[in-house]
């Protein structure tokens, strides 16, 4: 269908325009007539909080939702998309945040997905390799048509869907939060082929929050903010403006703290091993400890034992061997309840899922794992269950009309609130954790972290795991890289990013240090 | 991720019709929309009625020579019927407390099945954790003797709670260790105990002495709940209201209830909190088996409603009111107050459609239809609101999603 068509990039430019475009959900207005146009040849960010409507915007293009108003054309001919098969026949693509890949098929299988070449019911395999071969040369993009999706690392994944995109030639491409999954590397990589996709002609949509990216690779810059698009700005912005854009106040992007001063040692993990249900093994005699009054950041690549690390602590995880003393207490094999009666604090991965009950009201989920303080004999003490909700709510600025509210219809900064205000409630010996602001808005970024430093300046022992950098950077008084469920080493909060990088793929510090010298000497020698 | 769909990720995995704390708006168009599926079940209803009448239906072959014909008769039909449901129901003071009488062992087993749904479990066991209780029940009623009404009925209550808690544990076990779904093993626990019934009513235990058939004897009259003289009003529809109050108490102002509408509702929070999920459930079940075990003593301790005189098991004693319980719990929207007006309401009809089916000739299943429809309108509000689409531009629940996100 499709496998010569590339000529059509190079024919005249003509931007993709939508116009006035809006989308209500109910009451809600996730977009409201937004207006944005897509230059071939440019680099578009569309640049806003989580909640602030980009997602949406990006599906009524893709034909995954219809705009209540507002129309999307190219050259002045109105296009009615109604779902992706309409969109990608106009020629826009999207590399989808979660990878829309089988795992257990090929490259090539997954590359003809859904438009097998062949006749007469026969697949065209050698077609559907050949069409990789001749883009992935074309791009430069490499990757092995025989290999099975699954077998790759996420970022060779995402170059699948980026060829997927490109093998239906298109012209506008959007990319929908592509680097939340990727290493400093392979997000470099990335900046890299966006580019030369934007040099060949194509128009790029990057949609993202981070400030960082923007800045690096933007031609153009669309700020929306609660579905409404509340500036534009070059790539020469400073990241503070950007951000105050997108916020709509000034944000402080760093974490203010004092040097730690260090108490005694509180968790002490000695050759901790944690398999999965499938048995694998997922952590891998890891050794760390955590003083009190510290906080140890563990960086790495998402899915690479961070996650059970944290769980088998909390105990809804197997330990299979090794030890983990909190304050000299074996809680290695200790239940949930147990870790949580020993001072353990936990702020669960996906708050969704494990961090509160979204049918429960913010009340009740600020009681949910300390019932027993807040009833006698088996009763609820209401009246102290809801005295503790309104100083929780008070103290944490968690934004509410009621308290009575379900937590489901808070936005995610406030629902994350509503878990670490119940975390940090009660005397702690060990905080953990796990990605505190993933899809929580900028603002209250700023408090959680803050609150997190205040929590290790009362002695606290605090674990954070982040896939993200710039948090791990601004929290860490130690960052611990994890690399398939080792610690690869253990580093100073000021090493360089490369280094880093180099070390979440499982590169030793220094090895990894010596190479990011090399190659800047050889920078520097060109 | 795309932030904008999180409303719909959220949703609890477990199907349990336990709708959030809604608010007014929401609650107002629920409410509108039961009583649109009262209505459209009782049309139903009659549309069967006229269709199942052949000297109706004949009139309706001559209908463009004569339309006053068949339509007058259909009137004739749906009002003899419906007036005698409802004189049958709610008529007279004897109707009413007849209606109470039905509605007591519903309401016990509904609230069994309520808690359930609570727990995030859908027990479709409530018919034979409520044959245990009935089991049991009448042994104690009628192999002990002499005891005074106010010792005897506690006892053989107890018993009965027990074994019905025990075979709702036993469902509640299988599922919090070995993960086996607890609808398969409900039901497969419903045969067991219909046929430990039909077993055990031909040995010496429940046997009365003398017969062949599968009969026990006559339950003392000290184990036969009191009756206000002159009308069927019993103890057990008080014992009914006591067990919705208790079950109200429990889920809303318990910590264990706390614990079991958290592990109903989000059963990964609830472990991360510390809450064992397995020991909910078994605890959960036993207390749904012990409601239902509760409806099954009432069955066999409740007067004959005709004559006053005590009962005897028998295979058909509890009749459907473990099956009839879960219709109950889901109109009642697994709410206590809720399970006591469904309750109430499928008492009515069940009282009503005795002197329906006498006067009019209405088939005998109707009123279990017109159960069973009501039941699907409410389970199913999206047709109802496209019956009626001024309903559906109020849009419940969105001005919540907008101030959600402008918080």
């Amino acid at each position: 269908m499709s496998t010569a068509t590339h000529e059509v990039a190079s024919q005249a430019p003509e931007v993709l325009h939508l116009d006035g475009i809006t989308k209500r959900f109910g009451s809600l207005t996730a977009n409201d007539s937004i207006t944005l146009g897509l230059v071939p040849g440019r680099i578009h960010c569309l640049l806003g909080e989580n909640g602030a409507g980009k997602s949406t915007l990006m599906n009524i293009l893709f034909g995954l939702l219809r705009a209540d108003e507002g129309t999307i054309s190219v050259g002045g001919n109105v296009l009615h998309l109604e779902n992706p098969k309409q969109a990608m026949a106009a020629g826009i693509g999207m590399v989808h945040q979660h990878f829309m890949l089988i795992p257990v098929f090929t490259v090539a299988e997954n590359m003809v997905l859904g438009r097998e070449p062949g006749r007469f019911g026969k697949l065209d395999l050698n077609g559907a390799r050949k069409l990789v071969r001749q883009l992935s040369d074309r791009y430069r993009l490499d990757v092995d048509p025989d290999a099975l999706v699954e077998d790759l690392p996420v970022g060779i994944q995402q170059r699948v869907e980026i060829l997927k995109a490109l093998a239906n030639d298109a012209r506008y491409l959007i990319f929908d939060e592509p680097t939340a999954v990727l290493t400093p590397q392979e997000i470099d990589e990335l900046m890299v082929v966006m580019r030369t996709l934007r040099d060949e002609g194509r128009a790029i949509c990057f949609i993202t929050h981070k400030l960082r990216e923007v800045v690096a690779v933007a031609d153009d810059i669309t700020v929306i903010r609660r579905g409404k698009v509340v500036g534009e700005a070059t790539p020469d912005a400073s990241e503070g403006d950007l951000a105050e854009l997108m916020v709509g106040r000034a944000v402080n992007l760093t974490v203010d703290k004092a040097p730690p001063t260090l108490g005694k040692e509180r968790l002490v993990l000695t050759d901790f091993t944690v398999a999965n249900a499938a048995g694998t093994i997922v952590v891998d005699h890891l050794n760390l400890t955590v003083s009190g009054g510290e906080i140890v950041c563990i960086a790495g690549v998402q899915g690479n034992g961070q996650t059970e690390l944290a769980e088998a602590l909390l105990g809804t995880m197997a330990v299979i061997h090794g030890t983990a003393i909190l304050d000299g207490v074996d809680v290695t094999h200790m239940p949930p309840k147990k870790t949580i009666e020993a001072g353990l604090g936990f702020v669960p991965e996906d708050r969704q899922r494990d961090g509160f009950v979204g049918d429960f009201s913010i009340a009740e989920n600020l009681v949910l794992n300390r019932t027993t303080s807040f009833s006698s004999v088996g009763n609820l003490d209401l009246g102290r269950i809801r005295s503790n909700a309104d100083e929780r709510i008070e103290e944490f600025d968690i934004r509410t009309s009621s308290q009575s509210q379900p937590v489901r219809s808070l936005s995610g900064g406030n629902q994350q609130k509503v878990v670490l205000a119940r975390e940090l409630s009660r005397p702690l010996s060990l905080l953990v954790a796990n990605q505190p602001t993933r899809g929580v808005d900028v603002g209250a970024i700023e408090f959680l972290h803050n609150r997190i430093v205040k929590e290790r300046d009362r002695d606290t022992a605090v674990l954070i795991v982040s896939t993200e950098l710039e948090e791990v950077e601004s929290l860490a008084d130690r960052i611990a890289v994890m690399y398939r469920g080792r610690i690869v080493g253990v580093v100073e909060p000021d090493t360089p990013r490369d280094v880093l990088g180099l070390m979440m793929a499982g590169v030793p510090f220094e090895e990894a240090a010596r190479s990011v010298e090399k190659s800047r000497t050889e920078h520097a020698d060109v | 991720m795309s932030e904008e769909l999180v409303e719909e990720k959220m949703m609890p995995a477990t199907p349990a019709p336990v709708p959030a704390r809604a608010p007014a708006s929401r609650r107002w168009v629920s409410l509108v929309v039961t009583l649109i599926s009262f209505v459209l079940a009782f049309v139903t209803g009659a549309i069967v009625m006229v269709v199942a009448d052949p000297e109706v239906l004949g009139k309706f072959a001559y209908f463009f020579n004569a339309p006053g014909d068949a339509l007058g008769a259909s009137w004739d039909k749906i009002s003899t019927a419906y007036s005698a449901l409802l004189r049958g129901s709610v008529g007279s003071w004897l109707a009413i407390t007849e209606t109470t009488a039905q509605a007591a062992p519903l309401i016990c087993a509904g609230l069994g099945v309520a808690l359930a749904f609570r727990a995030g479990l859908f027990n479709i066991g409530a018919q034979g954790q409520a044959i245990w209780g009935a089991i049991f029940g009448a042994w104690i009623g009628f192999t002990i003797k002499g005891l005074p009404w106010f010792i005897h009925i506690p006892i053989a209550l107890a018993l009965a709670m027990v074994f019905g808690a025990l075979w709702g544990a036993i469902a509640g076990f299988l599922k919090a260790k070995t993960g086996a779904h607890e609808v398969i093993v409900t039901i497969m626990l419903n045969y067991i105990a219909l046929y430990m019934l039909q077993f055990l009513l031909t040995t010496p235990m429940l046997q009365q002495p003398g017969r062949s058939d599968p009969i026990s004897s006559v339950v003392e009259f000290s184990a036969t709940m009191p009756r206000l003289a002159g009308t069927r009003l019993t103890l057990g529809f008080f014992i009914a209201l006591a067990a919705a109050v208790a079950v109200w108490w429990l889920l809303e102002r318990t910590t264990l209830g706390f614990r079991i509408r958290a592990v109903g509702l989000n059963p990964h929070a609830a472990a991360t909190a510390g809450m064992s999920v397995s020991r909910t459930t078994i605890v959960a079940m036993a207390i749904a088996g012990s409601l239902a075990g509760l409806a099954g003593a009432q069955a066999v301790l409740t007067p004959t409603l005709l004559t006053g005189f005590p009962t005897q098991l028998s295979l058909g004693i509890v009749g459907t009111v473990g099956f009839d319980a879960i219709t109950v719990a889901l109109l009642g929207r697994s709410r206590p107050l809720g399970v006591v007006l469904a309750g109430l309401l499928f008492g009515a009809l069940k009282a009503g459609g005795l002197t329906m089916a006498a006067e009019a000739q209405t088939p005998s299943d109707l009123t279990n239809l017109i159960q069973a429809l009501i039941v699907l309108f409410v389970a199913a509000p999206a047709f109802v609101l496209w019956l009626v689409p001024g309903l559906r531009e109020k849009r419940p629940g969105a001005d919540i999603t907008a101030k959600a996100a402008t918080a």
